[in-house]
């Protein structure tokens, strides 16, 4: 499949990163040669220099016959603009990245439309979004949710004296009885699908999936559940911080925004009301403690510089302040953020990435069971995809137990009629439903891919 | 540096060079030279037990590779490609000298076509072949080769495709690596079978065909008469001519064509500019020449076809033009110089390269007299950035820096001037023959063997663009302290 990527700035990096990954023929197109030159040397992608909304730069690319035309530059009118031309002269399918408040209220449905675009993409909401899941979900490091919410699946680390340390899996299924599935865990760098005989241990990371209900049920049991967060302090002002801001006030939550930039301030302000905004720059830790950091329920670090976010998130952290989110971007400072113990970092490259395989994967499969939702797991090394059970599935009815499943493949959970089942060896697929598989070290685009 | 896949590269270029290697053994089989049969038999156990051994001893943990590695793969594997192919020459005793027979092969390989052989119709028939396929694989580029046909050889293989692949600019065609070098290997074996088809046609053998469509696909140069093409009839010697020209054009050009996109590919200021200097020079070749030949299609015959072997710097010869007046030979070594178009199988300093020179120094003049005046280098319709610029007008200072000590090393043999200044600047531009001594009819066999390893490294410099060759001899490219 061929698939053109217009401006490689963060967000197009990580997305060409990863559909590159995925073997697609992926050409990379940027109006800065350096931008350029470095791409050509790092992906194995074809890179042109160039405007994207140049008709010229398009047909050089080879944009007609396309079958994945993604703008992401940093301005939402070019990205428009670029989609709406690709489209016309034929590529067959259109992504933007639209970010900017203004466009994404009513008005997107029916821009959406007009442009003829496949999907819009906001990365600064999908990002106050999943914060948001963690912040209604404290005891998470991290909360997906499959089928419209019916479903979801969480990561947590297992503290020192986790009730769980040295118990097997199935004596936790013995102990605390819910509908639950532990389905992965990370130890330091291994990932492990785990059947009743693996023994947990404090420091694990571990995913379970669940409804919610069944989730809290499950917390509850083992005394994770903290209490929902009510106060926020959110730092810097962009606009990840008013799609959050936005969001927490609608389910009641007090928040405090820091920003450094008096213009930024202000225009927040302007357009979020009951928020307080303060001028100040956050990186002094003194200005912080004045705020109340300490008393603060959460703390989330949403400036532009990654290393800022970090940092500031360690002070956060050192004060016990309950909850502790940070943005960083690059993928390596990731791995160091929580190698120094900030567990819930979220990268608005990884989220977006997520959303844009997702998107290729089930182009590439125009009428077989679909890729839903795809989200990655454990640092990247398993993946949790949602199919929808299609009719001419194979192996509908027979029972799991008698499946022939490849390696490193688990079914987490079925949802049927909008009930999540948590399946046994008995269970079995039925067409119409929708089927949740964590699957490590592999690529699947069909849910037929599971069978060995 | 990544040492281990570095030399487990080596080893499968080495395993491939036994593929290779079959196909001549193949025709040594077909043509009962039990001699030429042992030899190269032996040369593929050898091959194979090589690669084997690199590859199961350098087990790299990451195919990550950078620039750098990029540049030594290209550079040790063209050395050691030559020190094995030589190999079969010396254990037939075709050649008995191992640095004649490694002169030979660097020769083939980088597609120069200078011979230390006195009498050519008197090597046998597997050992012509296999000289000859040399230009052919050297030509659109061995580790190309490979990449096309091993799945995810490494990580980042653009940098050893950049290494190796001459020209200013590289550019893929599509996005994968590997597709690139399929489709230009399918474009060149595709164009390698017309021409075979084509001479067939006029009448000359299977064997000669192919040797000669080798020769040619590769701006090669090596033949199987010491009269080069001489002895062949004007359709062969013109279709021959044409093709040298078309394989001395940028096979983006020609993959562009494939898709039909025609109107970029004919709007390539590279290819009028080519085929501009093809013109004149023939032209002016033919005027004055005229006296010494009889008709007016002999001459622009012979004119055409001396111009075509050397600018694409193939190197094949129909007349021995080190007779011709001092005119034509003036424009013959100014275009040794100038070479093919970037992007095709030719050497030298590429079209495109002149001619941002040529735009360089344009600006500077206008900048001279207009201080202020900003203004934009355009090449093919495109703003050149300033890095582009600079590694140009960089290469052509090494360029000349490296030929001069090329020409100073060599120029201790007892030659003439003529024949010393050519020899470097044929060998350095991978055309073959010179002027002199070295002429068309002559042979490299009397320099002495100093000279001869001095003039192999000049081709290699010249078919890899020198930087390889450069940074895999410098110590601190292999120094612990440095990485």
């Amino acid at each position: 499949m061929r698939m053109i990527v217009v401006g490689c700035g963060k967000i197009g990096t990580a997305v060409i990163a990863s559909l590159a990954g995925e073997g697609y023929d992926v050409t990379a197109m940027d109006s800065d040669p350096e931008v350029v030159e470095r791409l050509s040397t790092q992906y194995d992608v074809m890179t042109l220099c160039g405007n994207g909304a140049d008709c010229d730069a398009l047909t050089e690319v080879g944009v007609s016959g396309c079958d994945l035309f993604i703008a992401s530059t940093a301005s939402d009118e070019l990205n428009m603009l670029s989609c709406f031309l690709a489209r016309r002269m034929g590529a067959k399918h259109t992504i933007a990245r639209i970010r900017n408040p203004e466009y994404n209220d009513k008005s997107l449905g029916f821009m959406r439309q007009q442009l003829d675009l496949s999907i819009s993409i906001n990365p600064e909401q999908l990002v106050a979004q999943e914060i948001l899941n963690v912040l209604k979900f404290p005891s998470a490091v991290k909360v997906e949710s499959f089928s419209r919410r019916n479903f979801e699946m969480i990561e947590t680390r297992l503290d020192q004296n986790s009730v769980l340390d040295g118990l097997t899996v199935r004596q936790m299924r013995e102990k605390y009885k819910a509908a639950y599935l532990i389905c992965a865990v990370q130890r330091e760098e291994q990932l492990f699908i785990p059947d009743g005989n693996f023994v947990l241990r404090s420091g694990d990371k571990i995913g379970i999936t669940a409804a919610p209900q069944e989730m809290q049920k499950l917390m509850k049991m083992l005394g994770l559940l903290k209490k929902q967060v009510k106060s926020v302090m959110i730092l810097g002002g962009g606009k990840t911080t008013y799609y959050l801001a936005k969001m927490l006030q609608n389910i009641g939550v007090s928040v405090k925004v820091i920003e450094k930039d008096l213009r930024c301030c202000q225009e927040l302000s302007a357009i979020l009301t009951g928020v307080i905004i303060l001028q100040a720059d956050g990186s002094h830790s003194d200005i912080l403690m004045e705020e109340g950091l300490s008393s603060m329920d959460a703390f989330v670090a949403l400036t532009g510089m990654d290393e800022e976010n970090i940092l500031s998130s360690i002070s956060a952290f050192l004060q016990n302040v309950p909850k502790v989110i940070s943005k960083v971007n690059r993928e390596e400072l990731c791995s160091l953020a929580v190698k120094i113990g900030l567990d819930c970092v979220v990268s608005p490259m990884e989220v977006t990435s997520n959303i844009i395989v997702r998107y290729a994967r089930a182009l590439e499969n125009t009428d077989g069971s679909k890729v839903e939702t795809l989200y990655k797991l454990m640092d990247g090394k398993a993946e949790a995809l949602e199919f929808n059970v299609s009719e001419d599935l194979s192996f509908t009815g027979i029972p799991l137990k008698d499946l022939h499943l490849k390696k490193n493949i688990l079914i987490a959970g079925i949802i049927r009629n909008r009930k999540p089942v948590i399946p046994s060896g008995f269970d079995s697929i039925l067409p119409g439903d929708r089927v949740v598989i964590l699957a490590a070290d592999q690529r699947l685009q069909d849910l037929s891919d599971i069978m060995a | 540096m990544n040492r281990k896949m570095v030399f487990n590269f080596l080893g499968q270029i080495v395993k491939i060079e036994a593929l290779m290697l079959l196909l001549p053994l193949a025709v040594a089989i077909f043509y009962r030279e039990w001699m030429g049969v042992l030899s190269f038999a032996v040369t593929v156990l050898l091959a194979l037990s090589v690669g084997f051994a690199l590859t199961a001893f350098f087990k790299p943990e990451s195919k990550l590779i950078y620039a750098k590695e990029g540049f030594v793969i290209v550079a040790l594997s063209w050395i050691l490609l030559s020190g094995i192919g030589a190999l079969p020459f010396v254990i037939s005793g075709d050649i008995p000298n191992y640095v004649d027979a490694f002169f030979e092969t660097v020769s083939g390989f980088t597609t120069t076509g200078a011979s230390i052989l006195t009498n050519v119709e008197a090597m046998s028939r597997g050992m012509l072949f296999w000289r000859s396929f040399t230009h052919w694989v050297g030509g659109m580029g061995v580790l190309v080769f490979v990449m096309a046909l091993v799945p995810s050889i490494c990580d980042r293989s653009i940098h050893v495709m950049k290494a190796e692949m001459p020209g200013p600019i590289v550019g893929k065609l599509v996005p994968k690596v590997k597709q690139t070098a399929k489709i230009l290997y399918l474009i060149y074996i595709f164009m390698t079978l017309v021409q075979v088809l084509l001479l067939l046609c006029g009448g000359m053998n299977l064997f000669e065909s192919l040797v000669h469509a080798f020769g040619t696909a590769g701006t090669g140069g090596f033949g199987v008469k010491s009269d080069s093409i001489g002895g062949y009839s004007p359709y062969l010697q013109w279709v021959i001519t044409v093709f040298m020209l078309l394989f001395g054009v940028n096979f983006n050009l020609y993959y562009l064509l494939l898709v039909r996109r025609f109107k970029s590919a004919f709007r390539s200021a590279e290819l009028w500019c080519y085929l501009g200097i093809v013109a004149v020079s023939t032209g002016i070749i033919a005027v004055n020449i005229f006296p010494m030949y009889g008709g007016f299609s002999e001459t622009l015959r012979n004119a055409a076809f001396q111009v075509s072997s050397v600018i694409t710097t193939t190197g094949f010869s129909t007349v021995n033009f080190d007779l011709w007046p001092e005119l034509s030979k003036a424009v013959l070594l100014l275009l040794m110089f100038i070479g093919a178009c970037a992007g095709s199988t030719g050497g030298g300093l590429k079209i495109s390269r002149v001619m941002m020179l040529f735009k360089m120094i344009g600006r500077e003049l206008r900048k001279m007299l207009h201080p202020r005046a900003v203004e934009a280098v355009r090449f093919e319709g495109k703003k050149l950035d300033d890095q582009t610029l600079q590694s140009t007008s960089n290469y052509f200072a090494i360029y000349v820096v490296a030929f001069m000590a090329v020409f100073l090393l060599i120029s201790f043999e007892p030659f003439s001037f003529e024949t010393n200044f050519s020899a470097a600047a044929a060998c350095y531009n991978n055309i073959g023959p010179g002027f002199g001594a070295v002429g068309p009819m002559g042979s490299f066999s009397g320099y002495s063997p100093f000279s001869k390893i001095v003039l192999s490294v000049a081709m290699l410099l010249g078919r890899l663009e020198i930087y390889p060759l450069i940074f895999t001899f410098s110590l601190s490219t292999w120094s612990k302290k440095q990485n």
